[in-house]
């Protein structure tokens, strides 16, 4: 389904689609007030832009630099190229330990590889142990939001969904009672699991350790249970040293959710006796993004997902409607570098408000580079009638004579065409618009007569 | 007229010059009542930002090279229009040939109140205009032109149209609960995404409506466009000004 389309059908519950936009205008909200405590805001996204801009330059260097010193620690590292090749790692960690149950905590980079499903081919069970995750694990569905993957249900459906799944009394909606249900149910969960798998927030080049941010403390309480922590991270969230790791932490929560800082900030170095590290370094398409000049500042991307609680498209359509594993604008830019057919429409959902960009923790011109990226994809998936109406507007407007006949009998015709035709149901523009009023005459006209 | 003014080319985009004449004659006499010399190049056509938005930005050479053509002797360049001001400054195809022209209209072409604040230095201004007034706050101008602080960075406060309107003797500011939110126009956006369009067009309504507002202000006529658009079939009360009409009818 078309951007439009999935946006088309998520409006039809009006009621519904105001809830979704004023609860993420309630984070983005909460988000500009905690910014504007620290003086120094601008001065940090200035100073976390510029210290990803030095990884993306270097990230080779430091990636060489961050194996070596994670080796020394115990820790094994394994490369993947891509999305198959992070899985097939993962299965064979897994069938090394002949685990067949694991718990993972909140890990976009395993949605973006389909991790879940590719395991369950093998009879693994995986459990989603991060609360919002687990919800739209019962459900089926992928995450909504990459910070709160079940932003999109409502408190009374999370209620039914509970009474289903885990026999809560039906009709009770209160919050401390339903997470106190979920966490009886994933204790349970991360009790039997030998393998605990993490995503990872930031690794550090100089040390070899890496950083996991929770506020659940869903990944340390299954990390210590099991045997074997299995950490999955994309290439770019590396930094360089464990110093800069202040910047990108005072920035990141506030910029998420409007918090100070995220409850769990938790540093894994080494195993402990007896237990393994494991850490996958995953491609996917990122050193392709990383060769594409305009595109590849999208790597400095923290996943903090203050773009969609800032924009005003995703905010009325909904995560689905991207069809991404990251959706909103951060999705939008960095989705068509993938498969840019499937998401041609994503950099079109977009009015180019620049909100994007100015909420961006690390400066990304996110709306910027939706403007570049419809320039690739009309090169290639432009429909033909919109790249000739587009060339036929150019022959138009470069030559005045020509804009003047077009003009005037465009304002002619509005002026003399029946209503129904103007507003014809294939006239988008008519739907739930009227026309300006047609005047008498152009400014052009005017000036003409009264100033030359 | 002060003849050793410097020559200002005004630069009127083409929906206004064809749907909205008095937006063009406004920006017109409101220059000249501070005293510019104003010339209106004839031969303006479009500024290809519909073309260039829609991802056909190397279709435009035509029409930028006809633009720069027609504007590059002017000291400066002003429209009442963020949007298409932005368009020529960041989203002309690159041009070998006129790019020293292209770099020096950069800098010398503005927006309406922007040209006032920042070069002619319009500060309390003399004028009457009773209205409770609420103000759109156009992306590209906003955030693209910079004439206001947006909401979301963390900066000292201002508000270019502000500091021009918040002296006219009656006028009631009228703050909004979201000061900056798009309205949902987006040129070609408005078509592709209807539904979506709409939906942030009557958001941004029923902000003004709730504060109050009576009249409806800003910088774009395209953002004006949509919105009043969908007041009119709505049968909404509040009514549509751009900013010049406003300034030009309270100044004498």
């Amino acid at each position: 389904m078309s951007h439009p389309q999935a946006a088309t059908e998520f409006l039809k519950d009006q009621a519904k689609a105001k809830w979704h936009d004023e609860t993420l205008w309630f984070v983005r909200d909460k988000r500009d007030r905690i910014s504007k405590t620290i003086p120094e805001w601008e001065d940090l996204r200035n100073l976390a832009s510029q210290i990803k801009e030095n990884v993306l330059s270097k990230l080779d260097v430091y990636l060489e630099e961050f194996e070596q010193k994670a080796l020394q620690n115990g820790i094994q590292v394994h490369w993947a190229a891509n999305a198959e090749e992070h899985n097939q790692i993962v299965l064979s960690i897994l069938q090394k330990q002949q685990c067949t149950a694991i718990v993972k905590s909140k890990s976009i980079l395993t949605e973006e590889c389909h991790l879940n499903p590719y395991l369950e081919k093998y009879g693994i069970e995986v459990v989603d142990t991060d609360l919002g995750e687990r919800i739209v694990q019962f459900l089926n569905q992928p995450p909504s939001h990459i910070v709160l993957p079940a932003i999109h249900l409502k408190k009374g459906e999370i209620s039914e969904l509970f009474h289903e799944k885990l026999h809560t009394e039906k009709g009770n909606e209160d919050p401390a009672y339903l997470t106190h249900a979920a966490r009886l149910h994933l204790r349970e969960k991360f009790l039997k699991a030998k393998v605990a798998i993490t995503g990872v927030n930031f690794a550090v080049a100089e040390t070899g350790e890496f950083v996991v941010c929770t506020n659940e403390g869903n990944a340390d309480m299954g990390v210590h249970l099991a045997d074997v922590h299995i950490a999955c991270m994309g290439i770019e969230k590396i930094i360089p040293r464990r110093k800069d790791l202040g910047v990108f932490l005072r920035l990141l929560a506030r910029s998420a959710t409007g918090q100070p800082v995220t409850n769990y900030n938790s540093h894994f170095r080494s195993p402990a006796k007896g237990k393994e590290i494991h850490i996958i370094l995953v491609d996917n398409g990122r050193t392709a993004q990383l060769a594409r000049e305009k595109f590849r500042n999208s790597l400095k991307c923290i996943r903090c997902g203050a773009c969609m609680n800032t924009c005003p498209i995703y905010r009325r359509s909904g995560g689905f409607s991207y069809g991404s594993t990251v959706p909103g604008p951060i999705g939008s830019i960095l989705s068509p570098g993938l498969d840019m057919k499937k998401y041609s429409t994503l950099p079109f959902a977009s009015t180019l408000c620049g909100s994007c960009s100015d909420v961006c923790p690390v400066k990304i011109n996110i709306h910027e580079q939706l403007y570049e990226w419809r320039q690739e994809i009309t090169k290639t998936h432009g429909e033909l009638g919109k790249g000739l109406s587009m060339k036929l507007a150019n022959g138009i407007f470069k030559s005045p004579l020509a804009y003047k006949i077009s003009g005037n009998l465009m304002r002619t015709a509005l002026k003399t065409l029946p209503k129904s035709l103007i507003y014809h149901p294939i006239n988008s523009w008519g739907k739930g618009r009227n026309l300006p009023e047609t005047p008498q005459e152009s400014f052009k006209d005017w000036y003409q007569k009264n100033r030359k | 007229m002060n003849l050793k003014a410097p020559h200002i080319g005004l630069f009127i985009p083409c929906y206004v010059d064809q749907f909205y004449p008095n937006v063009g004659i406004a920006s017109l006499e409101l220059l000249e009542k501070f005293g510019c010399k104003v010339s209106y190049p004839l031969g303006q056509t479009c500024c290809g930002q519909p073309m260039a938005n829609a991802g056909y930005e190397r279709d435009t050479e035509g029409t930028a090279r006809h633009f720069i053509e027609l504007f590059k002797d002017f000291d400066y360049i002003v429209a009442p229009s963020g949007s298409c001001v932005l368009h020529v400054k960041e989203h002309f195809p690159k041009l070998p040939d006129l790019e020293k022209e292209h770099r020096a209209i950069h800098d010398k072409i503005f927006e309406l109140t922007e040209f006032l604040t920042d070069i002619l230095q319009v500060k309390d201004l003399k004028g009457k205009f009773p209205h409770k007034v609420g103000y759109h706050a156009s992306c590209h101008g906003q955030r693209g032109l910079r004439l206001a602080s947006s909401s979301e960075m963390n900066g000292t406060p201002f508000n270019k149209a502000k500091s021009l309107l918040e002296n006219l003797e009656g006028l009631q500011w009228m703050t909004l609960s979201r000061t900056d939110e798009c309205c949902g126009f987006g040129g070609t956006f408005s078509v592709s995404e209807e539904a979506l369009s709409l939906r942030m067009g009557k958001d941004r309504l029923d902000d003004h409506e709730q504060h109050q507002v009576e009249i409806l202000t800003g910088g774009d006529m395209s953002c004006i466009m949509h919105l009043q658009g969908i007041a009119s079939r709505e049968g909404r009360k509040v009514k549509f000004m751009h900013l010049a009409e406003i300034l030009n009818q309270a100044i004498q």
